[in-house]
């Protein structure tokens, strides 16, 4: 087996998974395989799909983010509130919320790195302070009326056919194709990589550590912010509990992609993959409908299992025959 | 200044305590009547008994996790097994088993959970992040499974008492939470065992080259985690006489976590101290006491325990202490 291909068996595997999993879903369910279905994978599922491509990028970087799903609901609240009850302009809300949200993140990455906090303790005061606060902003729900999100709710992309993308999904694909592309194709993507496979060479390297690690959880907590924002138009609502809880299927679906969690390895379509993978999971739970709900996370948590023993024995291979320094 | 002051105040459990100590002096000002215990029917009232009695739980998760970390490690599953073994317990005992049977069922579920992570950390080699994510995903929607996707109600006036009970005036699960941090030091710091999890989280490889069993020794950190994480659900499904499988031990987790290294234990492992969990579990229930005294609404309250991790996250770094140093050289002794 050739080193390229070895490397790429785990988003192989997934894809191979995704592949087991739609065509049993197709085989038991009548109307799986449509169109519909397949968008509904992507529309369902884009504000998990944005916070999964920033929580890549992080956890290339060797770290993590559990803020996340806090940010998704404190962004939701907070520019329902100011566009509904203080009658802020919907764009204008937005960019608060992004500079909010990338405050946040930056603010969290300058924490861990100059005080050299683990990123875990860091990332859950920050998940405390944006569930906080989004609470104090309001603890009820906010619907939103105005024309702006009717209309952006109401676009799609037409494919042909009657199907067509609306508009969270055009969001999920760009940040996709963002993410995919500064991850694997730009000097910041490699020093991403070279950070997370070992810091202390990554410095001798010249790596600018501070930077980059300031700029990946800013960037973790920016996708997060529109994370929170197309999740606003998706329910046509703000609401603070939004996101509880996601950081952790945001987590699976980064480790089911195949990318490792110690960092330094991984590939952004592989996030892609897993999305997919939960997406079908969840998709083919509604079309059941006699197994409960229970048995998603049950499903999930199995998955994930399977996939780091996998990843596990793959890494143990790898690390044996391409340093041998690293195997004590 | 008297020497054994002196040694009190180098000891790493000074600060979380002086801060607790801050705690109650700022809740005191607020509310004259804020120590104030009364004894009525033979049982004691009052704001510092409800505090050791709702804290109860948490010292109890805090005591698992001080083990889990002390190996370098990280229990993320706590509340999802917490969840499971209130479960376990109530359907048990509303399918008319006993008492025994039901802690039994309970403490296995824990036991099992605690296995499982274990195995994975210590024999499989998987970061301990990760290797526990999978319990915390999987077992809160085992926990609904069991129940049924219902809360079970559970009346049991024995099981009550595990939560709720009143022992020679003091509340039981308070009594039983001491017992276990008594019964910890006891093992750990009157054996070698104590130094056997240090040393594990210290350098594994030293570890094993020094004729340590590494991976026995995670494994029964693990499993002590596991068994605590159950006894808190226990107790959290007996204090409200119910199993909520969707809120019950919902991050509690990481206020066990926050607990442990409030207490002065680090997250990289190596060193542990039992009395600092102890102190930083009851600093964290007197904190939200002090959120509910000063009529902050509880779902605000996350806000000021955030504003704290990143406090004590910076005052435990080396950067800060470098600065303080500075500070404390330069200025005229």
């Amino acid at each position: 087996m050739s080193p390229a291909l070895h490397r790429r068996l785990p988003l192989l595997a997934t894809a191979a998974v995704l592949v087991g999993l739609y065509a049993s879903g197709g085989l038991l369910y009548d109307g799986f395989l449509s169109g519909r279905v397949a968008l509904n994978l992507l529309a369902d599922n884009a504000a998990l799909g944005l916070t999964a491509v920033g929580l890549t990028l992080v956890i290339f970087s060797g770290g993590i983010d559990l803020s996340v799903g806090a940010v998704v609901g404190f962004t939701s609240i907070f520019t329902a509130t100011l566009v509904e009850r203080h009658g802020v302009h919907p764009a204008l809300a937005a960019a608060a919320a992004l500079a909010v949200g990338g405050a946040l993140g930056a603010g969290m990455g300058a924490l861990i790195h100059w005080f050299r906090q683990p990123p875990f303790l860091i990332t859950l005061a920050g998940m405390f302070l944006m569930r906080g606060g989004a609470y104090w902003i309001s603890t009820e729900s906010v619907g939103l009326t105005h024309p702006l999100y009717n209309r952006l709710a109401a676009y799609e992309l037409p494919l042909g056919g009657r199907l067509g993308l609306p508009v969270t999904s055009l969001v999920l694909l760009a940040a996709l194709a963002l993410g995919g592309i500064i991850a694997h194709y730009t000097r910041f993507g490699r020093n991403l990589l070279a950070l997370g496979g070992s810091e202390s060479s990554a410095l001798l390297m010249g790596v600018p550590l501070a930077g980059t690690r300031i700029a990946v959880y800013a960037l973790s907590s920016l996708a997060a912010t529109v994370a929170g924002l197309v999740l606003a138009l998706y329910t046509g609502s703000g609401n603070p509990t939004f996101g509880l809880g996601l950081e952790l299927d945001a987590i699976a679906v980064v480790v089911i992609g195949g990318t490792l969690l110690r960092g330094g390895r991984g590939h952004l379509l592989g996030t892609l993959l897993g999305l997919l993978v939960f997406g079908v999971i969840q998709t083919a739970l509604t079309f059941d409908g006699r197994l409960s709900a229970q048995w998603g996370r049950i499903i999930v948590g199995a998955l994930l299992l399977a996939f780091i023993l996998v990843q596990r024995l793959l890494h143990e291979r790898l690390g044996r025959r391409r340093d041998p320094i690293h195997t004590v | 200044m008297s020497r054994k002051f002196r040694e009190l105040l180098r000891s790493p459990v000074a600060w979380p305590l002086a801060g607790l100590l801050l705690l109650v002096l700022v809740n005191v000002l607020i509310n004259p009547a804020f120590l104030r215990v009364t004894l009525l029917d033979g049982h004691l009232f009052g704001v510092p008994v409800d505090i050791l009695n709702e804290g109860a739980r948490p010292l109890v998760l805090a005591l698992g996790m001080t083990l889990v970390i002390a190996t370098g490690g990280i229990d993320l599953s706590v509340g999802s097994v917490m969840a499971m073994a209130g479960a376990v317990a109530a359907v048990l005992l509303a399918g008319g088993h006993s008492l025994a049977a039901a802690l039994a069922g309970a403490v296995a579920v824990g036991l099992a959970g605690g296995l499982l992570n274990g195995l994975l950390v210590a024999r499989a080699g998987i970061q301990p992040i990760v290797a526990t994510l999978v319990l915390m995903v999987a077992g809160r929607g085992i926990a609904q499974l069991v129940t049924g996707g219902d809360v079970t109600l559970i009346r049991h006036a024995g099981f009550a008492f595990i939560g709720n009970g009143y022992l020679a005036g003091l509340p039981f699960a308070a009594v039983l939470a001491v017992v276990l941090y008594a019964g910890a030091h006891l093992l750990l710091r009157r054996t070698a065992a104590g130094l056997f999890l240090e040393s594990v989280g210290d350098n594994p490889v030293a570890s094993r080259f020094a004729g340590l069993p590494v991976a026995g020794v995670t494994l029964l950190a693990y499993l002590g985690a596991g068994a605590c994480a159950s006894l808190a659900g226990i107790m959290a499904a007996a204090n409200i006489q119910a199993a909520d499988p969707y809120r019950m031990g919902e991050n509690a987790e990481l206020d066990a976590i926050f607990a442990v290294v409030v207490g002065g234990t680090a997250l990289t492992g190596g060193r542990f101290l039992l009395a600092g969990s102890f102190v930083g579990a009851l600093f964290l229930q007197t904190l939200a006491q002090t959120m509910y005294q000063l009529g902050v609404p509880p779902a605000v309250a996350p806000v000021p325990k955030a504003l704290l991790i990143l406090a004590v996250c910076l005052l435990q770094s080396d950067r800060t202490r470098g600065w303080l140093g500075g500070l404390f050289r330069r200025s005229p002794a």
